[in-house]
């Protein structure tokens, strides 16, 4: 650990600032709570406000684990473990079972999460309605006003013209019935995982100064249309080629050399998980 | 087969470190840090600025530490801050009682406190003296610390502002001083419509480059009118902080160099013609910094269509961290969300239109 820094890095007051936001934000699920974001060592944009959860909610107890695009070895993954782990000597790890605190980027892990576990996700712009006002003034009084008109025109739009909806990640959910969420760039796959789930889900947007929670036990619901029910991405009759799973989030690769294209688990802690216990079962 | 899942982070990023000492190293002669500070202070006075730090030697072992990019030392400076615990809020300070080292006006030409051209680049010929490649710098310093020496200090007397006599006229509206607490877009998410303490906080510590542009297109008319520079005046300010013990006094801890500017714009009052003031405040001597924040200032209060007259397009996209931030998280891999978005591509092709 560097003793040159704070333990966590950022000064004590600023932590209890940060609790105290995210208290308000799981008192009101969806809400997005305004904070007075810190900069950090690492790139504004880069998850910095996920840092910041995590950084105001670590302590010597806990175990963490950080991945990015579902992967625990990623760039950024492994930058920000690293930071986190300069100034706190919190032990890592890449199994999500053994983890207190996950941070993550784009991807809500496979397993089912525990009650004592909190997922921190990244988020780069935490406003649904972002993509149909621009104006923070406005879009805030839309919200107050449940003034959710817009956003559904947006689908609809879509549906007319591509005869799909075809938002890809950042899939808008209704939450508790009150708010509009957006849950940060996770592909649709992973929105049902919001829904009536264990663990507590925090969201933290450094830039852009918000943080917004989902409670265990809370009605997530994306929109749809009654007769336009919400469809996740398909990854029909295709399987992980290291683990043969066939119901996970797949990333579909390219080999350069042979022209073939193929697919692989986006969790990667999962698919080692898949590919152990298959090779437990086989030594048995 | 390329990038596989980028596995193998930490190696890569290890030696992605090593390999920046490469470029860091270039030669065996060292950048002293008294020199970036002292030498190539109007850097210095950019990342001071943009970083919202007063802190000359900090911003001086910044940039050597990033090969003297404005953008990564601004950010090291933001960090650093980060760790800092806040126990004072200074006291405000009035800038009449600036010690000036220089102060024009391009409205009058005779001022009350008088005008002081000071040091400036804006006469020189930009003709690169090639023979500064092999500078004595230690008899430069020695010659002008001489010169220096041999004058007799002024005093520091409080200087009027130009605006004061107009305001006195009557041309130009004056308000019950202020004293709300400003609002600390440091502490709190900036929030619209913003209040003028929070707009003027904003710009002070935005981008350098980001303000001059969006200046520049006010004076290209895309925006109100051409403002002039009703006065510009660099020079020293005392800080302090209230004294512990007693509210009612205060204790000074040091000084600041500031540049300050106030623009006259003609502005409609009813059936008559006043003038409106747009107001720029920065660190050091970032002069054209302070004058581009000058005018957005009145733009914003103007309000209207054009980009520098809507506020939470100004205020928001000017701030080197964040700005510089998202864009160069660009390169992080997208492999999730591109898949999902090649999804949602591939479904709408896959079927016919009805």
């Amino acid at each position: 650990m560097n003793k040159e820094y704070n333990y966590a890095f950022l000064d004590e007051g600023s932590k209890r600032e940060i609790r105290r936001c995210t208290l308000k934000a799981v008192a009101i699920p969806g809400y997005q709570v305004p904070f007075g974001s810190r900069e950090l060592p690492i790139g504004r944009g880069w998850g910095t406000g996920g840092i910041q959860l995590t950084l105001s909610l670590i302590g010597p107890d806990d175990v963490l684990k950080v991945i990015d695009q579902g992967s625990d070895e990623s760039v950024n993954a492994v930058n920000i473990k690293k930071f986190v782990g300069l100034c706190t000597d919190v032990p890592t790890t890449t199994k999500t079972g053994d983890a207190t605190l996950i941070q993550t980027r784009h991807r809500i892990p496979e397993i089912p999460l525990r009650n004592d576990q909190i997922l921190i996700l990244q988020v780069p712009i935490p406003e649904p309605l972002r993509v149909v006002e621009p104006k923070e003034e406005v879009t805030k009084k839309m919200h107050a006003e449940k003034d959710y008109a817009p956003i559904w025109l947006q689908l609809y739009e879509s549906l007319i013209k591509y005869g799909k909806v075809t938002i890809s990640s950042e899939y808008p959910c209704m939450v508790e019935g009150r708010y509009i969420m957006n849950p940060s760039p996770i592909p649709k796959f992973d929105n049902p995982k919001l829904h009536q789930s264990e663990c507590l889900y925090l969201f933290g947007a450094g830039r852009e100064k918000k943080i917004y929670a989902i409670p265990p036990h809370t009605e997530v619901v994306s929109l749809a249309f009654d007769d336009v029910p919400f469809e996740k991405e398909h990854f029909e009759g295709k399987r992980c080629r290291l683990c043969g799973s066939t119901d996970t989030y797949l990333d579909e690769m390219f080999d350069s050399a042979t022209g073939q294209r193929y697919y692989q688990c986006s969790d990667t802690s999962y698919c080692k998980e898949v590919r152990e216990r298959g090779r437990e079962v086989r030594t048995v | 087969m390329a990038y596989v899942a980028v596995s193998g982070g930490r190696e890569a990023i290890e030696a992605s470190i090593r390999l920046l000492d490469y470029y860091r190293s270039g030669t065996e002669k060292d950048v002293e840090l008294e020199a970036i500070q002292e030498k190539l202070s109007l850097l210095v006075d950019r990342v001071m600025g943009e970083a919202g730090l007063y802190a000359k030697e900090y911003a001086a072992l910044a940039l050597k530490q990033c090969e003297g990019s404005v953008e990564e030392a601004v950010f090291l400076l933001r960090a650093y801050r980060s760790t800092l615990t806040r126990d004072y809020y200074t006291t405000v300070t009035d800038t009449k009682n600036m010690r000036v080292v220089r102060r024009i006006s391009a409205a009058f030409k005779d001022i009350e406190g008088g005008q002081i051209l000071g040091a400036t680049y804006d006469y020189t010929h930009r003709l690169i003296h090639f023979d500064r490649r092999e500078e004595d710098a230690a008899a430069l310093a020695q010659a002008v610390q001489g010169e220096l020496e041999a004058q007799t200090p002024e005093p520091v007397t409080p200087c009027p502002r130009v605006s004061d006599a107009l305001k006195q006229e009557g041309l130009i509206d004056t308000y019950e001083p202020d004293d709300t607490q400003p609002w600390d877009v440091t502490e709190h998410m900036l929030e619209f419509p913003a209040t003028r303490s929070a707009r003027l906080q904003t710009m002070a510590r935005s981008d350098t480059g980001y303000i001059s542009g969006l200046a520049y297109s006010v004076l290209r008319c895309f925006g109100g009118v051409h403002p002039t520079v009703g006065e510009l005046r660099t020079g020293y300010v005392e800080l302090c902080v209230p004294y512990l013990f007693d509210e009612q006094q205060e204790i000074c801890i040091g000084e600041v160099l500031m540049t300050e500017v106030e623009n006259f714009i003609e502005a409609d009052d009813k059936d008559q013609l006043k003038l409106a003031v747009g107001y720029g405040a920065v660190f050091g001597r970032n002069e054209n910094k302070a004058i581009a924040m000058a005018v957005i200032d009145h733009e914003l209060e103007l309000g209207g269509e054009y980009p520098t007259q809507d506020e939470e397009f100004v205020l928001m996209h000017g701030d080197s961290l964040e700005m510089n931030g998202f864009i160069s998280h660009l390169k992080l891999p997208h492999y999730v969300t591109f898949q999902s978005k090649l999804d949602a591509v591939r479904k709408t092709r896959g079927q016919k239109h009805e």
